[in-house]
């Protein structure tokens, strides 16, 4: 097993619009993208389970021209309002760097 | 220097980004290599959404007006002279009302200290509430992002609502000989598309263009400030940073598609929806990439998304930290404690629990992620809070904050040897008023008319020379 921070050349979370935020995962090679995608860990039930909301509420899709996995799920409190930790969206990512890929 | 061309050489628009957003900087160089290119138009998206509520609630912009001008000023000296559009949208951030205005005087203001002349359009974006009921009423409108339905008293309660406008008034101020356009709030790649359009080029090129194009050089690699150089033709767009630090790469302009979307692929916008599922990337040169394959869906209505904000209230905050190992050990049951006295001392000056709401973040422990925090403990050896309140009034909202911060700093807790404080506090004074607060209610699509009508032009004749 290997955590995706080990195998990913970028992990970023950022709004997508005021209620939204989309995390991407992106891999320096075909091969790696294909490997991680072949493992199918990398899905909206995942990212449902570690954001805490329902997978239909996920939007969730492979980009392989950018070797990327790209995935956008409701915010729990939206961009600004009181109590709203991130209102950019740009440190929501940490999640997903503690996943483990089999090897 | 127009956009409209002899109908023998085959349609070409030339679109320089200057920056990601107006007021970011970017460097005098790389603009200079951009119009080398001769562009057919300069522009820059000025807003967004990102900075949060407050400004499009507040009427203010979120980069200074020292920054914005020198930025504006770098745009009208390098394009007016050449009769080359400048093309602003979004203006002050938000694209509200005041923040066109903003944007005007200092246009003006940069006219008269350099004694430019040239044609200036606004393009106005705040709407009225009266043709959102007048739509809501016959169904025309429908959420995005998954938002419950848009209520009448959402549009009554607004305290601003701006449209986002597409590409077409862009094109109907240039075509009126507009030099300088300064727009409200509108989709960051509508400038874009609109340069396309007036060169006679298909609306997914334009499309395309934009999204790349809408925020500066972000495209290229390695992440530096610079402007972006898009040559659009009628099948193909070549993407070049005009910083020669950087380079546009097969994977640094795909992974763009990725930016701030909720999905890579398809991207919906007035009065359409751009398709990049077919998009090929070809390394033209070592700093230049070629991109095709992209597609245009005609929506049956034209579109236009709102955005309003409400305000909710007044917010102070104060800011602390503890160093201190026995309270960081039971901090949960401390920070329980502190949200009991306060609410009781609160009560006492006649401030009732309902009346007003207590945010504690605890940098160290859940200050970035909240509810979404997986970890539930922590191993910092120092934690730091911000405290939040947010109430009807600013005197009650100061009030409140000021008695969770001299809570915070003195509330007993089990095996306390700091008896003088629990709390370093940084700052005196210890709080800080943020004022007004506001939240995002209406973020929903409505039918328009059409689309220009949402959107209305004036022009002025700006004369700095005289």
């Amino acid at each position: 097993m290997t955590v995706i921070r080990e195998l990913a050349s970028v992990c970023k979370s950022k709004n997508a619009g005021p209620f939204e935020v989309t995390i991407d995962v992106i891999f320096s090679s075909d091969e790696l993208f294909e490997r991680v995608l072949s493992t199918g860990i990398l899905s909206a039930a995942l990212f449902a389970k570690l954001y805490k909301v329902e997978e239909s509420q996920v939007l969730f899709m492979p980009y392989p021209p950018a070797r990327a996995f790209k995935a956008t799920l409701p915010r729990l409190i939206p961009a600004g309002a009181f109590d709203d930790r991130d209102v950019y969206g740009a440190q929501q990512h940490a999640p997903i760097l503690e996943v483990d890929i089999p090897d | 220097m127009n956009a409209t061309r002899d109908k023998t050489s085959p349609p070409e628009a030339r679109l320089l980004a200057v920056t990601s957003i107006l007021g970011y900087g970017f460097p005098e160089d790389a603009l200079r290599r951009g119009m080398d290119a001769d562009p057919h138009m300069i522009g820059a998206d000025a807003g967004s959404t990102d900075p949060g509520p407050y400004y499009l609630g507040a009427g203010i912009p979120f980069c200074s007006r020292l920054a914005l001008k020198r930025d504006t000023r770098l745009m009208l000296l390098a394009a007016v002279p050449r009769g080359i559009p400048v093309v602003i949208s979004t203006c002050g951030g938000a694209g509200g009302e005041p923040h066109l205005q903003m944007m005007a005087e200092l246009v003006r203001e940069i006219a008269r200290e350099e004694k430019l002349d040239f044609k200036l359009a606004l393009i106005h974006a705040e709407q009225d509430k009266a043709f959102l009921k007048k739509q809501l009423a016959a169904g025309k409108v429908k959420p995005a992002s998954r938002r419950p339905p848009l209520t009448v008293e959402q549009i009554d309660g607004a305290e601003r609502i701006v449209g986002l406008m597409g590409p077409e008034p862009f094109v109907r101020a240039m075509d009126s000989g507009a030099q300088v356009i300064l727009a409200g709030r509108a989709t960051d790649p509508s400038i874009w598309a609109a340069g396309a359009a007036r060169a006679g080029l298909p609306p997914e090129m334009g499309w395309y263009a934009g999204k790349m194009l809408e925020c500066g050089a972000e495209p290229a690699a390695p992440k530096r400030d610079g402007c972006l150089l898009a040559r659009v033709y009628t099948d193909y767009i070549d993407l070049e940073p005009t910083n020669p630090e950087q380079s546009c790469t097969k994977l640094s302009v795909a992974n763009f598609a990725l930016h701030e979307n909720p999905s890579a692929i398809h991207h919906y916008e007035p009065g359409g929806m751009l398709d990049t599922e077919g998009c090929t990337f070809e390394q033209l040169t070592d700093r230049i990439v070629r991109v095709r394959g992209m597609k245009w869906h005609q929506a049956d209505v034209y579109t236009v998304k709102m955005e309003g904000v409400q305000r909710v209230g007044f917010r102070a905050i104060s800011m602390l930290a503890t160093r201190d190992p026995v309270l960081i050990a039971g901090i949960d049951d401390y920070l329980q404690r502190v949200r009991a006295i306060v609410a009781e001392k609160s009560h006492n000056f006649g401030v009732p629990e309902d009346g007003y709401k207590l945010s504690i973040r605890a940098y160290g422990l859940n200050g970035v992620m909240g509810e979404r925090e997986p970890r539930t403990t922590t191993q910092a050896h120092e934690l730091s809070f911000i405290l939040e309140v947010l109430a009807p009034t600013q005197e009650v909202a100061n009030a409140v904050v000021a008695i969770a911060r001299t809570t915070t700093l003195h509330a007993d807790f089990p095996g306390r040897m700091c008896k003088e404080g629990n709390m370093g506090i940084p700052f005196s004074p210890a709080d800080v008023e943020l004022g007004a607060s506001y939240e995002f209610t209406v973020y929903h699509i409505v039918d328009a008319d059409d689309p220009y009508h949402l959107f209305p032009i004036e022009y002025a004749d700006v004369k700095g020379q005289s």
